[in-house]
Order: C-alpha cells, then sequence, then structure tokens
C-alpha cells in the first residue's frame, strides 16, 4: 500500500505541535487517496516519541543513531533519502519551520521529486496534486499543481491544519529501521542551542500589549505609543521589523520567531498581519487593528478594525481616556 | 583570509502598503504603479557581505535573475559596495519558481570562483524559502538558513540560525558554503553618493539563456516544480467589524468597547 510520510518535528526531548498538525492532515489525505499515513522519527532515544506517535498513524519509521541527537539537515537528509527510496512514498510532509526549510529542498532535488513549501493546504485532485500557498506577505493566495510525478514533497506552515486525534488510537506499528548513516557527517556540525538573552519584560505575562509595526515609522514615534500602553496598564510589544531595526529589544517580539501572547486585549498599530506575526497574538481575548490598509490581512484576525492613520487616531485615542480617568477620579 | 562572495538578490515588489489586483491572466497580479526594490532579506545578505569583505578583503559579485528592470536592483548593490553584477535576463525565463531560478543561478555561479554565497532566507513576493538550499544541492555545497550571524575560525564558518520562539542553534560549516540569511542579522548602510557615483561606471553583465547552457525546457513553466493554476484574494475568515468615522468617532468607540469589556 502506497504510504504517506509526515516527518515528526521534535527538539530539546519534545515533539513540536506541527507534527501533530501535519498528521491530521496526512490522515485525511490518505483515507482519499487510500494511502496508509506514516510518521517518519529519527533522533537518539526517541522510543517514547515513537509510542506516541503510534496512536496517530498507521505505521510509526524510527531511526536511532548517536548522529541524530541533533537535528543536522545533511544527516536527516542522508536517513530520508534512504527511506524515501525505499518506501516511495506518494507524499512527504514536512514543516515549513527552521527544519523543514533547511531540510525539504535539497532533499527533493536530491530525490528529483518535486516541491511546493509553505502550503495551508494540499489536495489530490484526479491524477494531479495541488497547493494552496500564499504571496504577497498573505495579500494574495495561489493555487498550483505541482509537475506530475510518482512521489511528492511538501513543506507546510504552522497551524494551517488544526490538530486532531484520531477517534480510537492508531496503534501503528513502530518499525525501527537501521541508520544508514556509515559516516560522520564533517561539513557540517550542531555545536550548541543558544538562549535568547533573559529580557526585562515579560510580554507573555501581561493582560494588555500595544503591538507596533512598521507603520510606526521612526523610533521617535514609540514614546508616543508606550504612553497609550501605560495608561491602559500595559506594554508595547511589535513585529520583527521593530526589533530587526533595534528600536526594542527582541523580548518584545511577537510571532514565530518571537513570543506567543495571548492577552486580553491586543491593539496592533501599523502591522500588516503576516503570518509570522499573526501566529503569535492570533488567541488573544480582544484584538484591535489600526492600519491606513483596508486590505490588511491583519483584519481577517481582529474583531474590531479602524482603516485610518495611527497618528490620526493614537492621540485622539488618549486624550479620550485621560478624560475618562479624569472623571473617575 | 580573503573571501570571494556572491550574493543572490530579487527585485521584488513593495506590497505591504498596496492594493493588489489580480492581471488579466488570473496567474500575476498587476504591476503597474508598484514600486519595486531590492528583497527585504535580500538587503540584508548584501550588506553582511560587504561587511565581510571590508573586514577580510575579496569580492563581492550580485547576481538577480530577473527582467531588465532588475538593473536598479543590481545598480543599488554596486552602490553598497559589491565590485561585480551579473544580470540574467531572459523573455523564456518567466515563469520560474524557486527550482528553475537555481537552476539558471547554478549554470552561472558553477563557473565562477567563490567562498561564499549568500542569498536572502526568502522572497517578499513568493515566500518560497527554497533557492538557497536547491542552489546549495546543485553545486553540493553545505549551507544553512535563516541566518543571524556569520563567524569564521580556522577557514571554517560558524553560523547562528534561527530556530522557533527566539532559540539559536550554532553550526560550524565547512566553506565553500551558501548562507540564507535572515532579517536583523545587520543594519543594512544607506548609500552615499559617492556610492551612486561610482556605481554607474561598473559593468552590468547580461546573460540569456542561449549563454548559460540550458534548454528551454529547464527554466520557465517547464522546468518548475510548480504550475500556477489561478491566483485569487483570500476569503475571510473572521472579519473584523470596522469602526467607521473621524478620528473623534473612532476613538470614541475604541473606548467604548474597552469599557463594556472591563478593560479601562
Ligand atoms: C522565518 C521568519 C520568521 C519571522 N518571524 C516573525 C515574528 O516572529 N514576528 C513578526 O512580526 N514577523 C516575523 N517575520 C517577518 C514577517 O514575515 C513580516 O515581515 C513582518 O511581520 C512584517 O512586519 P510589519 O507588519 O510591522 O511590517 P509591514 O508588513 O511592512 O506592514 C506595515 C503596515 O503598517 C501599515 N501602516 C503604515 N503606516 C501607517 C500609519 N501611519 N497608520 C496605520 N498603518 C500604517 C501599512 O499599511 C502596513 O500594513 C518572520 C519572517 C520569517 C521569514
Amino acid at each position: 500500500m502506497t504510504e504517506i510520510f509526515v516527518l515528526a518535528e521534535h527538539r530539546q526531548g519534545q515533539l513540536r505541535d506541527i507534527t501533530f498538525e501535519m498528521l491530521t492532515k496526512a490522515r485525511e489525505l490518505a483515507e482519499k487517496t487510500n494511502a496508509e499515513p506514516v510518521a517518519v522519527i529519527l533522533g537518539k532515544n526517541v522510543g517514547e516519541h515513537a509510542k506516541n506517535l503510534a496512536e496517530h498513524a498507521k505505521k510509526v519509521l524510527l531511526v536511532e543513531d548517536e548522529k541524530l541527537e541533533n537535528f543536522n539537515s545533511e544527516a536527516y537528509q542522508k536517513v530520508l533519502s534512504h527511506l524515501i527510496k525505499e518506501h516511495k512514498p506518494l507524499l512527504t510532509i514536512t514543516g515549513h519551520t527552521s527544519y523543514g526549510v533547511e531540510l525539504a529542498p535539497r532533499l527533493a532535488v536530491a530525490l528529483n521529486i518535486p516541491l511546493a513549501t509553505d502550503c495551508i493546504e494540499l489536495a489530490f485532485e484526479g491524477d494531479a496534486f495541488t497547493v494552496t500557498r500564499q504571496m504577497y506577505g498573505g495579500k494574495v493566495n495561489v493555487k498550483a499543481m505541482l509537475r506530475k510525478a510518482e512521489s511528492y514533497m511538501v513543506t507546510v506552515r504552522q497551524a494551517a491544519f488544526q490538530a486532531q486525534k484520531p477517534p480510537t488510537p492508531l496503534n501503528g506499528q513502530i518499525v525501527e529501521v537501521p541508520s544508514p548513516l556509515t559516516e560522520e557527517i564533517t561539513t557540517k556540525r550542531f555545536l550548541e542551542y543558544v538562549l535568547p538573552p533573559p529580557g526585562g519584560v515579560d510580554i507573555t505575562a501581561a493582560e494588555v500589549l500595544v503591538g507596533i509595526g512598521r507603520g510606526i515609522k521612526d523610533q521617535g514615534n514609540i514614546p508616543m505609543v508606550e504612553e497609550l500602553a501605560k495608561m491602559l496598564g500595559g506594554v508595547l510589544a511589535c513585529s520583527r521589523p521593530i526589533v530587526d531595526k533595534g528600536w526594542l529589544p527582541s523580548d518584545r517580539q511577537v510571532g514565530t520567531s518571537g513570543k506567543t501572547v495571548k492577552p486580553k486585549l491586543y491593539i496592533a498599530l501599523g502591522i500588516s498581519g503576516a503570518f509570522q506575526h499573526v501566529l503569535g497574538m492570533k488567541n488573544s481575548d480582544l484584538i484591535i487593528a489600526v492600519n491606513k490598509d483596508p486590505k490588511a490581512p491583519i483584519f481577517s484576525f481582529s474583531d474590531y478594525g479602524v482603516v485610518e492613520d495611527l497618528f490620526k487616531v493614537v492621540p485622539v485615542l488618549k486624550n479620550k481616556i485621560s478624560e475618562l480617568k479624569a472623571q473617575k477620579a | 583570509m580573503p573571501l570571494d562572495i556572491i550574493v543572490c538578490v530579487k527585485h521584488v515588489p513593495e506590497t505591504a502598503e498596496a492594493e493588489l489586483k489580480i492581471d488579466a491572466t488570473g496567474k500575476g497580479i498587476e504591476k503597474a504603479g508598484l514600486v519595486f526594490d531590492i528583497n527585504e532579506w535580500d538587503d540584508y545578505a548584501l550588506e553582511e557581505a560587504v561587511r565581510i569583505k571590508e573586514k577580510f578583503g575579496g569580492t563581492v559579485t550580485a547576481i538577480t535573475v530577473g527582467p531588465e528592470d532588475s538593473e536598479s536592483t543590481l545598480r543599488k548593490c554596486l552602490a553598497r559596495g559589491a565590485d561585480k553584477a551579473i544580470r540574467l535576463t531572459d523573455p523564456k525565463f518567466a515563469g520560474s519558481d524557486a527550482y528553475a531560478t537555481a537552476k539558471i543561478l547554478y549554470n552561472v555561479i558553477k563557473n565562477l570562483h567563490f567562498d561564499l554565497i549568500l542569498t536572502g532566507a526568502q522572497a517578499g513576493d513568493d515566500g518560497s524559502a527554497a533557492v538557497g538550499p536547491v542552489l546549495a544541492e546543485l553545486l553540493g555545497i553545505p549551507h544553512a538558513t535563516m541566518v543571524k550571524k556569520i563567524e569564521f575560525s580556522n577557514g571554517k564558518a560558524i553560523v547562528n540560525r534561527e530556530l522557533e520562539g527566539g532559540l539559536e542553534e550554532r553550526l560550524e560549516v565547512k566553506l565553500p558554503a551558501l548562507f540564507a540569511v535572515q532579517t536583523g542579522i545587520n543594519e543594512p548602510r544607506y548609500v552615499s553618493i559617492m556610492g551612486i557615483r561610482k556605481a554607474m561606471q561598473k559593468e552590468v553583465k547580461v546573460m540569456g539563456l542561449a549563454d548559460i547552457g540550458l534548454s528551454e525546457n529547464d527554466v520557465g513553466e517547464a522546468g518548475s516544480w510548480l504550475r500556477i493554476e489561478r491566483l485569487y484574494i483570500p476569503p475571510v475568515e473572521k472579519q473584523a467589524e470596522f469602526l467607521k468615522g473621524s478620528p473623534d468617532e473612532i476613538a470614541t468607540k475604541i473606548v467604548e468597547i474597552l469599557k463594556s469589556r472591563g478593560l479601562i
């Protein structure tokens, strides 16, 4: 029976959420194509993970090796090439994550398998395999067809698919595959993890966040919005470009490469709503976005939207809040 | 140790604040009225290349696959400190995805001397994040993506790669290597008037399909993994309720909402 591979992603002893998102999608596709969902896990001492994965897949391919202790795309590529050549899965799914982005493109070239990256939807339609992805920071969706092949490969966006448990655990068979890694990888070596510097402010603990993006234009405008945050009893957070420019420290960054936050209130000022930012804040209780561009993707993730120049709205808003506070006092 | 560095750059439209319209073919966007510039991630890659050259000596060559207009992005690279520039332009290249683009780059770069290749982590238009690693595989050299720091020690590079949630990993990579650079690795410099003047005098080499030893079937849609069927504006999943009126009216409404939720 043909198979759909999901490369389980794990780091520092933990299976990552994306693994279960991918397995959910794989089961759905497997049902439609009469294939078997197979989890593939590479690592050292990951037997417990394999057991966990077995509840979500019909089979688990487990490769253990000292050389797989930490992620190294070259070691992963060798092992996966071996497995894919042998099993010829219909599809191999990896995350569009730091690991997947490092691994999948090279692997696809090496095996001459067509690849689509950062997919938000996957479908087998007749004898064609199609994907949906986004362009221009999420402003446009693209439906594309992969070149016809026996085997396909994709990387999928985090949180594009919702992880679900199968109604009953699948009790997949765990197949231990001897590691095909014969030699040490010398071209690329993992040295260590580097933790983010300890921060002064914990935005994940704040009940109110005022998030600023590139629309803030200039560092000199930051005190004005910081004041708004303070008036609301909250703190400033931001999108990535603000940290890249050095305007705020990295512990204020919301998003996939920053922090995930869930405050009672998130006010997004001049933030377009790229998915890497949105993934960090979309579960906030109340989201209000101010953006000049009525088509900014952030509005599809907000409860309230204001299409206006933030420099016109913020000062008036601050006045109103002051007035209200004065009345109360 | 002087390093010869190649930087791959892309000329892309700025779309964060622009209204995008799907064109008549349904497979692209209307480009008229959009401002094009160097891809954000490539800007950091170029800056990093120039900094490495300033520190260790060597050369920086900027290469792009794009139409004639992408000349302005290459001129910008030259003004910023690149020594040479190559523009790969051919109508047959249109419709190339990350794979086909990397093949075009490969066929030129394999004939050049280099110690290091830098690309952006992704392009802001198609967001593929694949040209760099594909190119590395074709060249048979090691690579790292999402690179936030590059150092050199004993002829090897030590790089920090960004993982999720603020975590990074440090890797040792043998040279020659390819690194796909993430934003924030440095702060790209402004271009001086002097730099612009000098750049105008530098030569941009232009090459087409016939010059690089590929066939029509290797490039464009025919040579790609992906064929675009159609573009569409994403359906709205959760539409915000828009607060309308003057800034004063809007602010009043926001205050009402915050009050009703007990937030002020
Ligand atoms: C691997 C990877 C990881 C990433 N991780 C993160 C992450 O963790 N967090 C993150 O935020 N990004 C992350 N990014 C970057 C992300 O893709 C976007 O580039 C970024 O989020 C854009 O930030 P922005 O919305 O502030 O800027 P832009 O996209 O430039 O948007 C600016 C917005 O401001 C609006 N605007 C301008 N002026 C005004 C005004 N006066 N009033 C009102 N509105 C105005 C514009 O209409 C526009 O919508 C990551 C990218 C990659 C590739």
